[in-house]
């Protein structure tokens, strides 16, 4: 089931299936990798409309919560 | 020709400059460490080859302000050593391909090669040479592996003008990791449980408190050691020499006053008789640097480990509050240490907005280690109650006008989008080479200053020039805070130096009410000379003059409402 980085459980793998933004969004993104067809883990979402955190590659990203929210993917289930 | 450093941020570009050309330079594991274009020489063949580390940066389409620095600097030309994380190979070649578009010299370094090992990570550099068609060599730059290797090879060094668009950019980066390099599953280490325990809020939040509270006491506790142990006794020795000094020049009279001070019962005081050989050498030796001292050895640790992003991270939705990213909190914490490279940090936040808010606030709310040194004198007899009014004092106030300004400039703060790179166990040699760069610069930048505070203090005594400002400025001090005329000296010399200033105040025999306010007055009114000069030239005329209305003006608030709460409460 597809559902936003946002919404993605804490804790668990997803592939990116998706980015809802444009050209600027998308290159922003991709400077870390963070790509249709990847793999990430989401490490948590901090309180008060905080940043989501992921794992990518061997690095983590701090992702701001509207970014999050476009991002679309695919849950692969806890590790 | 010159030798441009080039590639993502935080791969290790400083560390081997530093190799390089023996040139000493800031390397954390943080991105955005280099904030600006750093100069030095190579020798190759018996000629001295400029070598530039840049910036990072993750492509050369300019997005930002750092990034067009990078890109700028392709057009001056020369060779690029692009300096590659092993262990971020896909996402680190990107750059790399752009940069064979470019028709100029290209040699790739594979840096943090001790690394992939452990994470399971195996590459072949030749296969990786002959796809990319330029020289690759795998390096470790903390240990120098492989540096004498990468300037025997500089030569080689070779130009492409490929044509990619991005979509075959990308497919190419791909087909080239699929061939060289192999990874296998590995076992996760204490390390990475760690990082994942450090920004989940439930664990990270205790942890963070813990760390700060922890270097907080180390701050104090190596500090007063330090003071007790080695710099007291070596002033007790260094005593008979000046009060020799004194006694040849008759225990009074102008020179003596400037060279020794004035007599406090007879006898020199380090601390009060402010004298260029007295309290000139007294404050910054005995006094500020072994606070300054131990507060970098716990940064240091703090920067090296790669605990700061986390912390940025952990912060980030209370700082947008304030209007900036969590990642101002680097800029705030390298104030504590001395506002200037505070204030020189802050260009790690994209906007101008965002560095006016960060610069604003630390100028006015982070007492830089020289001033904390002397609150541990003047408040420290008062314990916790004392000194922990002045700083939780100072924290409100960062918070309000950081919400005030939020409110009030136009603009937004963009999201936070950043990179967090691993734990590392940090190697000592860097440690103590970085301590080393920060108390020289301590020594060099701010012993000239304190002495030029006391000479000054005495010329304008001689003069007569405080008693006339005491009288003019009397309404407010003694006013709106309550706290004697004389004060006002202390004030003075604070454009210079806050700790020759807070020292100051010793005599007076002030209350713990006053002194707080005193001290509270001192860290907000006004940056230093030397920090106000770094915002001139990173804010702009206009920007400064706002700044500093806003110092002065919420120096006053906090003051005044601080006068009327100690009064209150020494009346109940
Ligand atoms: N283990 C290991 N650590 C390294 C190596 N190279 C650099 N480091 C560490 O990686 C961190 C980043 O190094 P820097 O030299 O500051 O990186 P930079 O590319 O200049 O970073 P920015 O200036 O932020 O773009 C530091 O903590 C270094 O000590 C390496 O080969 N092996
Ligand atoms: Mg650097």
């Amino acid at each position: 089931m597809e559902v936003s980085l946002f919404d993605l459980r804490t804790g668990q793998k997803a592939i990116i299936m998706g980015l809802k933004g444009g050209g600027m969004f998308r290159k922003k993104l991709a400077s870390l990798n963070i790509r249709v067809g990847k793999t990430i883990r989401k490490i948590t979402a901090q309180p008060l409309r905080g940043p989501v955190v992921i794992e990518i590659d061997n690095t983590e990203a701090t992702i701001g919560m509207n970014m999050a929210k476009k991002i679309v993917v695919e849950s692969l289930g806890a590790e | 020709m010159k030798i441009l450093l080039m590639g993502n941020p935080n791969v290790g570009k400083s560390a081997i400059f530093s190799r390089l050309t023996g040139v000493d330079v800031m390397i954390s594991n943080y991105p955005g460490t280099t904030i600006e274009l750093k100069k030095g020489k190579v020798k190759l063949d018996d000629r001295l080859v400029e070598v530039i580390d840049v910036p990072g940066t993750y492509t050369l389409e300019p997005t930002s302000k750092a990034e067009e620095v990078a890109v700028r600097m392709l057009e001056v030309g020369g060779v690029v050593v692009n300096v590659v994380d092993a262990t971020n190979l896909e996402r680190n070649l990107y750059l790399t391909l752009q940069l064979l578009e470019r028709n100029i010299p290209v040699i790739v370094v594979l840096n943090f090669w001790d690394e992939i090992r452990h994470l399971g990570i195996q590459i072949d550099a030749k296969k990786l040479e002959a796809h990319l068609n330029v020289p690759v060599v795998p390096a470790v730059a903390v240990t120098a592996e492989g540096i004498k290797k990468l300037v025997s090879r500089l030569p080689e060094a070779r130009a492409h003008a490929n044509k990619y668009s991005e979509e075959a950019r990308w497919s190419e980066i791909g087909k080239i990791t699929r061939e060289v390099q192999k990874v296998t599953l590995k076992k996760h280490t204490f390390l990475e449980k760690l990082e994942d325990l450090s920004v989940k809020p439930l664990t990270g939040i205790p942890i963070t408190l813990s760390i700060l509270a922890f270097v907080f006491w180390l701050v104090r506790f190596v500090g007063e050691n330090l003071i007790a142990y080695l710099f007291d006794p070596l002033f007790e020795l260094y005593l008979p020499a000046v009060t020799g000094l004194s006694n040849v020049l008759g225990g009074s009279g102008i020179i003596h006053d400037v060279l020794v001070g004035t007599l406090i019962e007879g006898k020199i005081d380090f601390v009060q008789s402010m004298g260029l050989l007295t309290t000139g050498l007294y404050v910054p030796f005995a006094m500020v640097l072994p606070y300054v001292f131990a507060f970098y050895l716990a940064l240091g640790v703090l920067e090296d480990s790669g605990y700061l992003p986390r912390l940025a991270t952990l912060v980030d939705a209370v700082l947008h509050k304030l209007g900036m990213h969590g990642l101002a909190i680097i800029p705030m914490l390298l104030g504590f240490g001395c506002n200037v490279p505070g204030a020189l940090s802050t260009r790690i936040l994209e906007t101008k907005r965002q560095r006016f808010i960060a610069a604003t606030l630390m100028a006015i709310a982070i007492p830089c280690m020289a001033q904390t040194a002397m609150v541990f004198v003047l408040l420290g007899p008062y314990g916790i109650k004392g000194f922990g009014i002045y700083f939780v004092t100072l924290f409100i106030v960062w918070l309000a006008l950081g919400f005030l300004l939020n409110k009030v400039l136009k603009g937004e703060t963009p999201e936070t989008f950043m990179e967090i790179p691993p734990y590392r166990i940090p190697y000592l040699g860097s440690l103590a080479k970085k301590l080393w760069m920060r108390i020289r610069s301590f020594l060099t930048e701010a012993i000239p200053f304190v002495l030029l505070g006391v000479l000054i203090v005495n010329v304008l005594y001689v003069l007569g020039i405080i008693d006339w400002i005491s009288e003019a400025a009397a309404p407010v001090i003694v006013g709106v805070l309550g706290l004697p005329k004389e004060a006002v000296a202390s004030l003075i010399v604070g454009f210079l130096r806050k700790d020759v200033a807070v020292g100051m105040l010793l005599p007076l025999g002030l209350d713990m009410g006053q002194l707080i306010v005193a001290s509270v007055v001192l860290t907000m009114y006004f940056p230093c000379v030397a920090t106000f000069v770094v915002l001139f030239k990173e804010l702009g005329a206009m920007d400064l003059i706002k700044a500093t209305a806003i110092m002065i003006v919420s120096a006053l608030l906090a003051g005044g409402i601080l006068n009327a709460l100690s009064d209150l409460v020494s009346k109940a």
